[in-house]
C-alpha cells in the first residue's frame, strides 16, 4: 500500500501538469495584443489613420478591456503607405512586442508585404483597408480575414449596377499599383459580362498625381459614355471636381468604384450628388449603426468610413473567438472566427469563408443632392442592398488553394 | 489624334503656369539670399488653406482672397526671416535648407492634425465658371485665367528684378552685400522684404490652386519636388530660367501624358538627369 502511494503520488501530479495547460486559459505572454497598421498621416489617413485606432480602442472598451482576467492593449503605427515600412514593423510587432493580430492594413501594398509575414509567425491579420480580391484569392493564406470590402465586391456592386441603367461603354482612369490595377481588371469583367465594352484606360502615378486633366481628356476623346475612377482618397477627389471643370460631366457619367464618406465630405455635395458608389457600411442606415457612429462622432469629429467601422467589427469579432477558444493561438482563433457568423452593427448573419474572406451584404448607395440633405453627414441615399451572396466572390471563384477541397 | 495632342499639349501649359509660379519663387529666395526654401511647398498650401478659411470663417471672397492670403502667409514668412532664417545667412546653405525643411514638416503637421488630410472644398469663383469650346477640347475659362495670372505676374516679377532700379540693388545685393551697404543700402530689410515676397508668391499659386487642386495638408508636397527640379534645371537662382523651365516641363510632361501615363511623374527627373551630365549649371544659370 505505502509503496503503491509512492508511485501513485507522482503519477497523479504528472498528470496534473500535463493537464494544466488545457484546462487553464492560455494567452501567449499573459496579454492580447492588437497592432493598428495603417496610415496616419498620408493620403488615406482620414479614411483608416487615427478613426481607425479610435475604433479599435472602441472594439476593446465595449468588450470590456480585459481578456480571461488579462490585459488587452492596442498598439499603433504609420507605415507611410510603403511595403517595407510595413513588413518591418510587422516583423518587430510579433518578434519583440507579442502582438497577437494586426488590423486595418489599408493600401494593398502594405496588407500584401504584412499577410506573408503574418503567415510565416502564424499570427492574424484583419485587413479592413485594402481592397486586393487575391488576398482571399491566389494569394491567401490561412492566417488572414479580408473584412470590409474587396474590389470585386466595389466591381460588381457599381459595374452591374450602371451597365443595368445603359452606360455599357467605358474608360478607366486607374492608379497605377496593384489596387487600381486590381480594381480596373475586376471591373473591366464585371462590365464585359453584362455586356458592355470597354474602351480603353490611361494609368497615372499614385500618389502624388494632382493634376488629372490629361487622363480626364482622354476619357473624354474616347467617346465612353462611363468613366471608371479607379483609384481611391485624394485622387477619386481630383478627378471628379477636375472632371466637372472641364465639362467631362455632365455629358459623359462617372463612376466611383471605391469612395469613402470623407471623400464626399471633402467634395461637397455639389460636386459629388448623383454619384454612385457601392459601400460596406453607412452610419444612417439604422439605429444601430447610428448608435455606434454618434459614439464615434463624439470623440473624431467626423463620421466613421467603412473601413473603421470595420476594424471595430473585425476586433470584437476577434476578441470573442479568443474568448470562446480560451486561448490566443492563431490556429485556434482562426477555427472559431471562421466556426462563429458575425452579428453586429457592421454585419449581419456573415459568415468567414475557408479562403478568410467575410461575406456580408453590400450597399449601392447614391450620393444625395445638396437640397435633399437634411443635417450633417446626410449624405446617401441606400439604392440598394446588396445580398452577401451576390456582393462577394463565392469560395470557388476565389480560387483560394486552401479551399480547393482535395 | 492631333487634337488629342493639341488638347495635352494645353494642359501641359497650365500646369507648367503653376511650375513657374511656384519656381519663380523659389528662384528669388535662392537667388538673392542664398537659401533653398524647402518650406515653399507648405507655404503654397497655407495659402490655398488662407483661401478656404477666409471663405469659410470669415466669408472672404477669392478676390479679395488672391490679395489678403499672400500677404498673410507673406507675413508669417517676414517673421520666419527675422527670427530664424537670418541667424543662418553666414553658414553653409544646408542649414537653411533643414530649416525650412523642419518648418515645412511643422506646418503640415499642424494642418493635418487641424483638418485631416480628405482635403476641403473650394468653389470655382462665379465669374470664372464655365469654358470655351475649342474645337478639339473644352478649356475651362478658369484655366486660361491661371494661365495669363501666372505669365503676368511671372512678366512682372522678371522685370522688377531685371531691368529696375530696385531689381538692381537687390542683384548688387547677391553679389557683395558689404559692398551694397557701404552705399547705404539697408541690406537686411532687402533681404526680409526679399523673403516674404517669394513666399507671397507661393500662397498666391496656393491660391490659385484651391479651386482646382483639393485643399489639403500634403498639396503642396506633391508638388514642391517638381518644382524643385524646375528650379534645378533652370539653373539655381536664374529667374528666367526658372520661369521658361516650369512651361517648358508642363509641355514635356503632358506630352508624356498622352504618350505614356505610367512615365509622367518620372520624366521631369529624366529630363533634370540628362540637363545636370550636359549643363552642370542648368540651362539658364551661370557657372561660379
Amino acid at each position: 500500500m505505502h509503496r503503491m502511494l509512492r508511485c501513485a503520488v507522482p503519477l497523479v501530479s504528472l498528470a496534473v501538469a500535463l493537464r494544466a495547460p488545457a484546462a487553464e486559459p492560455k494567452l501567449s505572454d499573459g496579454v492580447v495584443k492588437i497592432g493598428v497598421l495603417t496610415d496616419m498621416t498620408g493620403y488615406y489617413s482620414d479614411l483608416a489613420g487615427p478613426g481607425s485606432v479610435l475604433a479599435a480602442q472602441m472594439a476593446v472598451a465595449d468588450f470590456g478591456g480585459k481578456m480571461l482576467g488579462k490585459p488587452i492593449q492596442v498598439i499603433s503605427a504609420d507605415h507611410q503607405l510603403k511595403a517595407d515600412v510595413a513588413s518591418n514593423i510587422a516583423r518587430k510587432w510579433f518578434d519583440q512586442e507579442q502582438v497577437d493580430v494586426i488590423v486595418d492594413l489599408v493600401s494593398s501594398s502594405t496588407a500584401g508585404a504584412v499577410m506573408p509575414v503574418a503567415a510565416e509567425k502564424k499570427r492574424i491579420t484583419l485587413l479592413s483597408g485594402p481592397g486586393t480580391t487575391a488576398f482571399t484569392g491566389d494569394k491567401c493564406t490561412p492566417y488572414n480575414v479580408h473584412w470590409t470590402y474587396n474590389n470585386w465586391a466595389l466591381a460588381n456592386g457599381t459595374g452591374r449596377e450602371v451597365v443595368k441603367q445603359g452606360g455599357d461603354t467605358w474608360f478607366f482612369v486607374t492608379a497605377d499599383y496593384v489596387f487600381g490595377r486590381s480594381l480596373e481588371e475586376d471591373t473591366a469583367k464585371v462590365v464585359k459580362a453584362a455586356g458592355g465594352k470597354v474602351l480603353g484606360y490611361a494609368r497615372h502615378p499614385s500618389p502624388g498625381t494632382t493634376d488629372f486633366s490629361s487622363y480626364l481628356l482622354q476619357a473624354q476623346a474616347s467617346g465612353a459614355k462611363i468613366i471608371g475612377l479607379a483609384n481611391a482618397g485624394g485622387d477619386t477627389v481630383n478627378c471628379i471636381k477636375q472632371a466637372a471643370e472641364f465639362g467631362v460631366t455632365p455629358k459623359q457619367t462617372l463612376a466611383g468604384l471605391l469612395v469613402f464618406i470623407t471623400d464626399v465630405n471633402a467634395l461637397g455635395l455639389d460636386a459629388a450628388k448623383g454619384l454612385y458608389l457601392t459601400t460596406a457600411f453607412y452610419w444612417d442606415m439604422n439605429d444601430e449603426t447610428r448608435k455606434w457612429s454618434k459614439r464615434f462622432f463624439e470623440k473624431h469629429k467626423k463620421m466613421p468610413t467603412m473601413v473603421q467601422a470595420g476594424v471595430y467589427s473585425s476586433i470584437l469579432h476577434y476578441l470573442k473567438a479568443v474568448q470562446a477558444a480560451g486561448t490566443d493561438d492563431a490556429d485556434a482563433v482562426m477555427a472559431k472566427m471562421k466556426a462563429t457568423p458575425v452579428n453586429d452593427f457592421f454585419a449581419k448573419n456573415a459568415t468567414i469563408g475557408p479562403d478568410g474572406l467575410l461575406r456580408h451584404d453590400m450597399y449601392l448607395a447614391q450620393v444625395k443632392a445638396p437640397s435633399d440633405s437634411k443635417y450633417p453627414w446626410d449624405y446617401y441615399k441606400i439604392v440598394q442592398t446588396i445580398p452577401a451572396a451576390q456582393a462577394f466572390p463565392s469560395v470557388e471563384q476565389q480560387k483560394c488553394p486552401l479551399a480547393v477541397k482535395k | 489624334m492631333a487634337q488629342a495632342l493639341a488638347g495635352q499639349l494645353l494642359v501641359g501649359l497650365i500646369n507648367g503656369s503653376f511650375y513657374a509660379l511656384l519656381s519663380l519663387g523659389l528662384a528669388i529666395i535662392f537667388g538673392l539670399l542664398n537659401v533653398v526654401n524647402f518650406a515653399h511647398g507648405a507655404q503654397y498650401m497655407m495659402g490655398a488653406f488662407a483661401a478656404w478659411m477666409g471663405l469659410t470663417y470669415l466669408g472672404i471672397s477669392y478676390w479679395w482672397a488672391l490679395l489678403l492670403a499672400p500677404a498673410a502667409v507673406g507675413l508669417l514668412g517676414v517673421a520666419v526671416e527675422r527670427l530664424l532664417l537670418r541667424r543662418l545667412y553666414g553658414l553653409d546653405n544646408l542649414y537653411g535648407l533643414l530649416l525650412t525643411f523642419g518648418l515645412a514638416l511643422v506646418a503640415e503637421g499642424l494642418f493635418h492634425q487641424a483638418y485631416g488630410n480628405s482635403g476641403n472644398p473650394y468653389p470655382v469663383p462665379e465669374l470664372l465658371r464655365g469654358g470655351v469650346r475649342l474645337g478639339f477640347m473644352f478649356l475651362p475659362l478658369y484655366r486660361i485665367w491661371v494661365v495669363v495670372v501666372a505669365i503676368a505676374v511671372c512678366g512682372a516679377s522678371w522685370f522688377v528684378i531685371e531691368r529696375t532700379a530696385l531689381g538692381a540693388y537687390l542683384r548688387a545685393g547677391t553679389e557683395n552685400p558689404k559692398l551694397l551697404q557701404a552705399f547705404g543700402v539697408n541690406v537686411p530689410l532687402m533681404f526680409t522684404i526679399t523673403y516674404g515676397f517669394g513666399v507671397a508668391l507661393a500662397a498666391f499659386a496656393g491660391v490659385m490652386a484651391a479651386p482646382v487642386y483639393q485643399v489639403q495638408p500634403l498639396m503642396g508636397s506633391s508638388i514642391i519636388i517638381v518644382v524643385f527640379a524646375v528650379v534645378v534645371i533652370g539653373g539655381m537662382g536664374s529667374i528666367l530660367g526658372s520661369i521658361v523651365t516650369g512651361l517648358g516641363l508642363g509641355l514635356v510632361e503632358g506630352l508624356t501624358k498622352y504618350l505614356y501615363p505610367e512615365a509622367s511623374s518620372v520624366v521631369v527627373f529624366v529630363v533634370m538627369a540628362i540637363v545636370l551630365l550636359v549643363r552642370p549649371a542648368g540651362l539658364f544659370g551661370r557657372e561660379r
